[in-house]
């Protein structure tokens, strides 16, 4: 925060664009916006965000109405629903309350838009546990980062800038040695400020069960008959195994999302498998040494969504009700399953413009303003940015922080602002409940 | 509006009253003296023979935040089980589990019995006040995840809720403690950083679990004990101690610091906790989960009850208290702070996972499942332990009921243990199923002592308020906030306290006959003393350059917690 341009233009910003959750923003949105400490992600999300139109109206079938209107033809569908579908769930804290409120009174199905990735994390926790750690730690402590599969900073941009090459840590440490084992550093952004690029072993995606496995035996004390594993000399990753096992605080990072292996017929059990192996290398590595686990997320408040359903019902997404009884599968109630078998869908995505999944079902869109349609949902309800025009909370990738996030645009416009996601969700709740008393 | 409470036999330890028949008159949510004759009641509730306290306080119970949504969310198969079941459901549940089970139980559930060990936040609420319980405080608030702990329990209906501020293993604290030690640095920059933490994490008292330890575990320490250096600050538990006890009474705010000691869970802690007691120097302090703090090493097994020590220390040094951590048999989860002692423990996990943290240079977590079996041998003698502390502390005011849940035991399973203190026949019938090896080792069938329901509602009500500073909570004095619990006397204490007849919550009626029939929300106690804002000119720096967070987005406003306009901040000060 130091050599700040504080005019009076400028605004301090939360940053929901990627699961860093980056607070140390600095935005002037006159003449032009302009952001300081922002990344590609951070100024495309911010630019898109300021461009939309505070009046975006409401629509049935394409065509605008008031939004008390709107409202009452999205409860008149979730009324005669049986099997509704709450799919995307791009919202922060406040808005999955909410929504979770009128899941249970319609017996709905709740999965969110990355879920394929956040399952495969959820279930490894779930099955074996993990060790992990948080960004303050890697900060600090880290001295060896590895990345699994995944080049960090296309997802999470200033991963290496404020967490790997910062010069003030608590510990006198030395810039980490980073290590990529199936990625590479097509952003610079893993290079050292000295110069120092990143140690890259290349391999493939669907070859990376087989090197974390090797890994494990090795690291076990076990002989392998080979002279290298998937192409990589056996030296190699005996030197990475000596580089972890005498690191003070080796982090390792994957990424859900990146571990898909193509055409495999189960993608999440073999992503569970590859990340089950990783938490193994690191369980094994803290028997003599410490080390941690840094699994990414995906965005569009996947973390918030989860800790919020888990502490209202007991159970992440992936979960349904039925009369008004939490419950969860992972398999049944995945969005690609009930887009099958719903009566209705109800959409969600605040942060970005994502349209619905084809679906024959009466569909709702609560979103984003400039969501743009292949063909018109039945309702759709243009809602604030959580962030940009309305406050909220949400939880960082690591979930340990929550953050509060701020309303930057000028609602003293003449034109009425956009109302958010749980205003909406609330109302149509509150209509719910006078149609059934009707 | 005035509501006349009449003729209860009156249980009110703040006011020496054991079981007088007495009038209680409500107005506006506050009990006040009888009105003037000419003043309308306008609801009567006739209590005659009834039992009456005040609305029981949980002084430790965690209730919300990262570790306890962890162990929700690792723990699927086991919520499917009670997921949002009416108590009937409950029950039936219950005598499916108990014909499940292949070996006998010491544990002898009744149709009052549950083994919830990770409600949901609505759950926890309503499974409180069910029991007469009217507030709850979650005694492992990390600071930097204070903001999530207090959504939780933002989200927890019927009970007032409240945390303790978990320090001494953040690198602020310790980078602060080193620099006293080499430098001579007053006490003061440490007193105006504690109180800055309650203000910032909307706490009312300070925790320290493992002092020193949690920090030392990211240096790949594995141990700690109360004279061992962490190795990176040179700075030992003891030490830590010191300076936060000193903290928190110079501070003048009521709550004691609450102490996890180190070495939780080990075979001759009992040694470290005997040691912990005098590391305040006579300044008060508060030991938590205690029965986790009371063994010894005698035997075949290397693992005996130190709980005879223990007890008579506790008898011996008055500015000492301490919550037992009773645990009960069955299956729950363990969650908590002490990443360092719950990683040595995660081969015990039953069934076999762990989730392990480093957090933020500021703490750490552990969650295990645990399985409670009274056929083995440690766990039997655990049980043990646990009554045998109860039974042999003397004074019930220094004394406090708490299973740690869900660590020793589901806070739904309290009626249960109050039966185990207030019936020796219960407790010495139950004792003779557990392990036979244990049973050679423990002494409890020695202790005659029954607990009165005086005393019981000292260590539920009078002592727990008065421990944590909530002046008009937990005794019916006039200007008390009406929080009151109603029982029919049986003998049978289990399915009495399971099940008041009447719960009031600031003079509502919110549960008749054991069963929600109002849904109501607390508010969330606070202590906010004084201090020099001038330490945030030291912190902010050090957020800038160290956290990745600003500070300004670590403090929790009053206005975060009553936003959705169900909570509020209460500030209590002391008297």
């Amino acid at each position: 925060m130091k050599n700040l341009n504080h005019n009076a233009a400028s605004l301090n910003a939360t940053c929901p664009a990627c699961g860093l959750l980056c607070d140390d923003l600095m935005l002037s949105a006159t003449p032009e916006l302009t952001l300081q400490n922002g990344c590609t992600k951070g100024i495309k999300f911010f630019q898109q965000s300021f461009k939309t139109s505070l009046t975006a109206t409401p629509m049935l079938n394409g065509k605008p109405v008031p939004l008390e209107d709107a409202i009452s033809a999205a409860a008149e569908i979730l009324c005669t629903s049986k099997q509704p579908l709450f799919a995307g769930l791009g919202t922060e804290v406040q808005g999955m309350r909410s929504v979770m409120s009128l899941a249970q009174k319609t017996d709905a199905t709740l999965d969110h838009m990355h879920s394929e990735s956040t399952v495969s994390n959820t279930r490894t926790m779930q099955n074996s546990g993990w060790l992990t750690t948080t960004l303050s730690e890697i900060k600090n402590r880290a001295d060896v980062i590895l990345a699994i599969g995944t080049d960090i900073s296309s997802s999470h941009p200033r991963f290496f800038e404020k967490l790997v090459w910062n010069t003030d840590n608590l510990f006198a440490k030395p810039a980490p040695q980073v290590i990529f084992l199936g990625a590479t550093d097509s952003s610079h952004a893993a290079k050292a400020p000295d110069g120092t690029p990143p140690q890259i072993i290349p391999a493939q995606t669907a070859q990376l069960p087989e090197i974390i496995n090797a890994l494990n035996a090795l690291l076990n004390g076990k002989k392998l008959h080979a002279d290298a594993v998937a192409g990589i000399p056996l030296a190699t990753l005996n030197a990475l195994l000596e580089t972890l096992k005498t690191a003070k605080y080796a982090v390792i990072v994957w990424s859900a999302g990146a571990l898909k292996i193509p055409h495999a017929e189960l993608t999440i059990q073999s992503t569970e498998l590859t990340i089950q192996s990783i938490v193994q290398l690191i369980n094994k590595l803290n028997e003599n040494s410490r080390a941690a686990g840094l699994p990414l997320n995906s965005g569009d408040g996947d973390s918030s969504v989860n800790n919020v359903s888990t502490w209202l019902t007991g159970y992440p997404t992936r979960s349904c009700f039925r009369n008004g009884n939490a419950e969860y599968d992972t398999y049944h109630y995945s969005t690609k399953k009930q887009l099958m078998e719903c009566d209705a869908l109800l959409w969600i995505s605040t942060f970005n413009p994502y349209p619905p999944p084809d679906c024959k079902a009466p569909t709702i869109v609560i979103g984003h303003p400039d969501t743009k349609f292949e063909r018109m949902p039945e309702v759709f309800i243009p809602v604030g940015i959580p962030g940009v025009d309305h406050t909220g909370q949400m939880f960082r990738m690591d979930s340990s922080i929550t953050l509060p996030l701020k309303k930057l645009r000028d609602s003293s416009l003449p034109s009425p602002s956009l109302p958010s996601l749980s205003e909406v969700i609330s109302k149509i709740e509150n209509k719910l409940i006078g149609e059934v008393q009707a | 509006m005035i509501t006349l409470l009449k003729n209860g036999r009156i249980y009110d330890p703040a006011h020496n009253k054991n079981g007088v028949v007495e009038d209680i008159y409500i107005r506006d949510g506050r009990i006040v003296s009888k009105p003037s004759n000419g003043e309308k009641i306008d609801q009567t509730f006739d209590l005659s023979g009834k039992v009456v306290m005040a609305g029981a306080i949980d002084m430790h119970s965690h209730i919300g935040g990262g570790k306890v949504n962890i162990a929700r969310m690792m723990l699927p198969e086991y919520q499917q089980q009670y997921q949002n079941q009416s108590q009937q459901q409950y029950q039936q549940q219950q005598a499916k589990e108990i014909k499940g089970f292949s070996e006998p139980e010491a544990h002898i559930c009744t149709p009052h019995c549950s083994h919830h060990a990770t409600p949901s936040t609505t759950d926890t609420g309503f499974r409180y006040i069910e029991m007469g319980y009217t507030a709850a405080f979650e005694p492992a608030i990390s600071p930097v995840n204070a903001r999530q702990a207090h959504l939780e329990m933002g989200d927890t209906p019927m009970i007032d809720k409240g945390g303790y501020a978990m320090l001494g293993n953040d690198d602020y604290f310790l980078r602060l403690l080193a620099a006293q030690k080499n430098n001579g640095l007053d006490q003061k920059a440490i007193n105006d950083y504690v109180a800055w933490i309650l203000h910032a994490t909307q706490a009312i008292g300070i925790k320290v679990v493992n002092p020193g330890g949690i920090n030392a575990f990211k240096f790949n320490q594995r141990r700690l004990n109360l004279d061992e250096n962490n190795v990176h600050y040179q700075v030992t538990p003891r030490k830590i101690l010191q300076s936060l006890s000193r903290a928190v009474h110079d501070l003048g705010i009521a709550k004691p610091l609450h102490v996890h000691c180190n070495n939780l869970g080990a075979a001759g802690n009992f040694a470290t906790t005997l040691d912990t007691m005098s590391a305040s120097s006579g300044l008060p302090m508060h030991l938590t989960h205690i029965q986790f703090h009371s063994y010894g090493t005698e035997g075949d097994k290397k693992f005996s009850s130190a709980a005879a020590q223990i007890a008579e220390a506790l008898n011996k040094n008055k500015h000492i208290t301490a919550d037992v951590g009773q645990i009960l048999f069955g299956q729950t989860v363990t969650a908590s702070g002490d990443s360092m002692m719950q990683h040595l423990n995660a081969k015990h996990a039953n069934p076999k996972k762990s989730v392990i943290m480093d957090i933020e240079c500021d703490a750490g977590c552990g969650v295990l499942p645990f399985k409670y079996r009274d056929q083995n041998y440690v766990n039997a003698l655990q049980w043990a332990i646990g009554l045998e502390l109860f039974l042999s502390v003397e004074d019930p005011w220094r004394i406090f009921l708490t299973t740690d849940h869900p660590n020793g035991a589901p806070f739904t399973s309290y009626p249960h243990l109050i039966r185990l203190l207030m019936d020796k026949t219960f407790r010495n019938e139950a004792f003779a199923k557990l392990n036979l090896d244990a049973q050679a080792m423990s002494n409890l069938t020695s202790l005659e002592r029954e607990y009165s329901l005086y005393e019981i509602a000292v260590m539920t009500r009078a002592g727990a308020a008065k421990l944590i500073g909530l002046n008009d909570r937990g005794h019916l004095g006039t200007g008390a906030a009406a929080d009151i619990t109603v029982y029919t006397d049986q003998s049978d204490r289990e399915a009495m306290f399971s099940k008041p007849d009447y719960v009031f919550k600031n003079g509502e009626l919110v549960v008749k006959n054991g069963s929600v029939v109002k849904v109501v929300w607390g508010v969330t106690h606070t202590a906010k003393p004084a201090f020099d804002m001038g330490v945030e000119k030291d912190l902010r720096d050090y957020f800038d350059r160290y956290q990745t967070m600003q500070l300004d987005n670590f403090k929790i406003s009053d206005d975060e917690i009553s936003d959705d306009g169900h909570g509020r901040v209460v500030v209590h000060h002391k008297p």
